[in-house]
């Protein structure tokens, strides 16, 4: 029994079956890719995983529990933390509070009116944020301006803001996705790091077969919304049905 | 101090000395000088000041922390001065009962226009909430409410004022026929003669100016708070925040409502100050005037709001009571012709025309300093080669209107 639990799910945006009977299982403590051709409905499938999409019919459990009807931030708060294609920071912030943000939500929950005490207070979260950012090595830029990093750092400010909420399942939506081939090594690198020394599950969204394959322990190839076949990374890589599905799209 | 950092608190201490020494700092001219008419540290205007001060501090942490620009604050300051009013004709002219019901009220409309409007973002929440205060504005002058219940509730294009038949049910025989905080009469004052100067120190303004500060206050601890970061954070990036696993309705409703307790407690002191409403303080010209002030001033900032509010309540006093023969003694020094055409350019300008003058400076503020009076100091000061007020990121980032 995974973690995440996917199963039977379908959706129809009009006459297009953008997943047809998805059947997925992500179990605890790995890191589980999910690939296919440009339309194979991965963004889809992600989009059901964190709220904003509702199937039509089939289950989605995370740890035990339906995550379907549910908010996104009712998603988040049982902990499923998202990375986004394009970082999705708190611009206008600083790097410290873009980290004590998170903090925040995972102490307090969805909302607390904590409107007279002062953020220079709170000791606990203050520690915890810069831990992280020292985690990162980012912790000499917490008093800038978060729009002012650089793409690496936004990329990297991210991951810190989902891993500070110590999540059970991380889930990055093509985390490379138009970064030049110096930044995709850092992330790599980065998400490894990540893997080897807090060992968080996660699920990869991902185009690019270097990032899967330097990365996940397991793989599900879908192609025109449905599961293909799921394996261990060396199966896929010479797996027919693989290439039929990417060559196919690319005699197109 | 006071659960402060060093630089909020000498701040706060600017605000506090300030504002207790108005009368004093205001009137800088001597009584039979030629600028006396450029004193504003009368009661009547400093009381604007303060009153509108407040109104703006309130806005700000909508519009300033959020970015969410409410274009109907004025329908809670009518709100609260009808509550104001109604609480003389019940009971009496103590404002410890007017100033309270003026905060309830203007709450809980807030948490009824608040929940509504905000269902939409951007330029669809600035237009209902523009159109509950345009509704709200309609049933407050043709007494839409008096015409449901037979009576009369807003008293329609008269106002709402006090009559000898109102039940005033707490009200002494021959009891204080003005209001009063404990039979203290706000309308008391007392005027200091010194040199050729003349002070003025009136209780009416003392209460707003003890409001006022107590309302800045409140507003650098929100502004200091988690709660004013989450607020930072919906302005920023709403998505994320929904991702991070934060509900952002609430944080916007509870900004929304603070903000509208803000208008309600200053509809409560203009009604204090002056026991009389009308319908046309929800008009919408007075909520883009609340804009108008938190922009000049500096949307974001914390001193900001204060200061638009004071610079349009003094352009509106004092410009427009400027009139030709005022230019013409000013630029009697020319020669004749010359004089003639200073007068009639500026003429557009003065009197009635101060509006011209009110759009000029905000044209030139916008343009050339998005931050507001607030950037334009902070200009200064760097120009004389000052530190620190540049630094912290919460109040010294310069957030252009939305």
């Amino acid at each position: 029994m995974g973690i995440l639990e996917v199963k039977g799910v379908n959706k129809r945006f009009g006459g297009l079956q953008a997943l047809g009977d998805v059947n997925l299982s992500v179990e605890e403590g790995t890191v589980h890719a999910i690939i296919g051709p440009n339309g194979a409905g991965k963004s889809t499938l992600l989009n059901v995983l964190v709220g904003k999409l509702i199937p039509d019919s089939g289950s989605v459990m995370f740890d035990g529990q339906s995550v379907l009807g549910r908010k996104p931030f009712e998603i988040n708060q049982m902990g499923i933390s998202r990375v986004f294609q394009t970082p999705e920071i708190f611009a206008d912030l600083t790097v410290m509070e873009n980290i004590m943000i998170p903090c925040f939500a995972k102490r307090d929950g969805a909302f607390r009116m904590h409107a007279i005490e002062s953020v220079g207070h709170e000791k606990g979260i203050i520690e915890q944020a810069e831990q992280m950012l020292a985690d990162v090595n980012m912790l000499e830029k917490h008093e800038m301006v978060a729009s002012s990093l650089s793409r690496g750092d936004k990329r990297r400010l991210e991951m810190a803001m989902c891993l500070v909420q110590d999540p059970k399942l991380l889930l990055l939506d093509e985390p490379t996705a138009g970064m030049a081939r110096a930044d995709t090594e850092n992330t790599i690198n980065l998400l490894k790091e990540i893997r080897t020394q807090r060992g968080i599950t996660m699920a990869i969204i991902e185009h690019d077969m270097n990032v899967v394959f330097s990365l996940a322990e397991r793989i599900t190839v879908l192609a025109q919304g449905t599961p293909l076949v799921e394996d261990v990374p060396e199966k896929i890589k010479g797996h027919p049905k693989v290439r039929e599905a990417y060559l196919g799209e690319a005699q197109v | 101090m006071l659960g402060l950092n060093g630089k909020d608190f000498r701040l706060f201490l600017i605000v506090c000395v300030m504002a207790l020494a108005a009368p004093i700092l205001l009137n800088p001219f001597p009584v039979d000088g030629a600028l006396a008419q450029f004193n504003a540290g009368y009661p009547a205007l400093m009381q604007a000041f303060a009153i509108f001060g407040i109104l703006a501090i309130g806005f700000n942490i909508l519009f300033g922390l959020t970015g969410y620009l409410s274009f109907g604050h004025a329908a809670f300051l009518g709100a609260g001065s009808y509550a104001a009013v109604w609480m003389y004709k019940l009971f009496n002219y103590n404002v410890i009962f007017a100033i309270p019901a003026s905060i309830i009220v203007a709450g809980l409309l807030s948490v009824l226009i608040g929940y509504v409007s905000l269902r939409r973002s951007g330029i669809y929440f600035s237009i209902l909430t523009l159109a509950f205060a345009q509704m709200m504005y309609a049933i407050a002058y043709s007494d839409l409410l008096g015409r449901f219940f037979g009576t009369p509730i807003t008293n329609g294009e008269t106002g709402l004022q006090v009559y000898n038949s109102d039940p005033q049910f707490l009200l002494a025989e021959g009891g204080l026929a003005e209001p009063h905080l404990f039979t203290l009469n706000l309308n008391n004052l007392t005027k200091i003669q010194f040199g050729g100067w003349e002070f003025t120190f009136e209780v009416g303004y003392y209460l707003c100016a003890i409001f006022l500060i107590l309302s800045f206050y409140l507003s650098i601890r929100i502004f200091r708070s988690p709660f004013g970061m989450m607020l930072r954070a919906v302005k920023s990036n709403q998505n994320r925040m929904n991702y991070t696993g934060l509900d952002s309705k609430p944080y916007m409703l509870a900004a929304f409502v603070i903000s509208g307790l803000y208008a309600g407690l200053a509809g409560g002191l203009m009604a204090a100050m002056d026991p009389l409403t009308g319908g046309e303080r929800m008009f919408w010209t007075a909520s883009g005037e609340i804009v108008l002030m938190s922009i000049l001033g500096g949307a974001g900032t914390l001193i900001g709001p204060v200061l638009g509010a004071g610079a349009i309540k003094y352009m509106e006093k004092i410009v427009s009571a400027l009139n030709d023969n005022i230019l013409h003694g000013w630029f009697a020094w020319m020669p004749d012709g010359m004089e003639n055409v200073a007068v009639a350019i500026l003429h557009p300008f003065v009197g009635k025309g101060w509006h011209l003058t009110l759009g000029s400076v905000f044209m030139l503020v916008v343009i050339f300093l998005p931050g507001g009076i607030v950037e334009g100091g902070q200009r200064i000061g760097r120009l004389f080669g000052r530190k620190g007020a540049t630094q912290t990121p919460t109040d010294a980032t310069t957030t252009p209107a939305e």
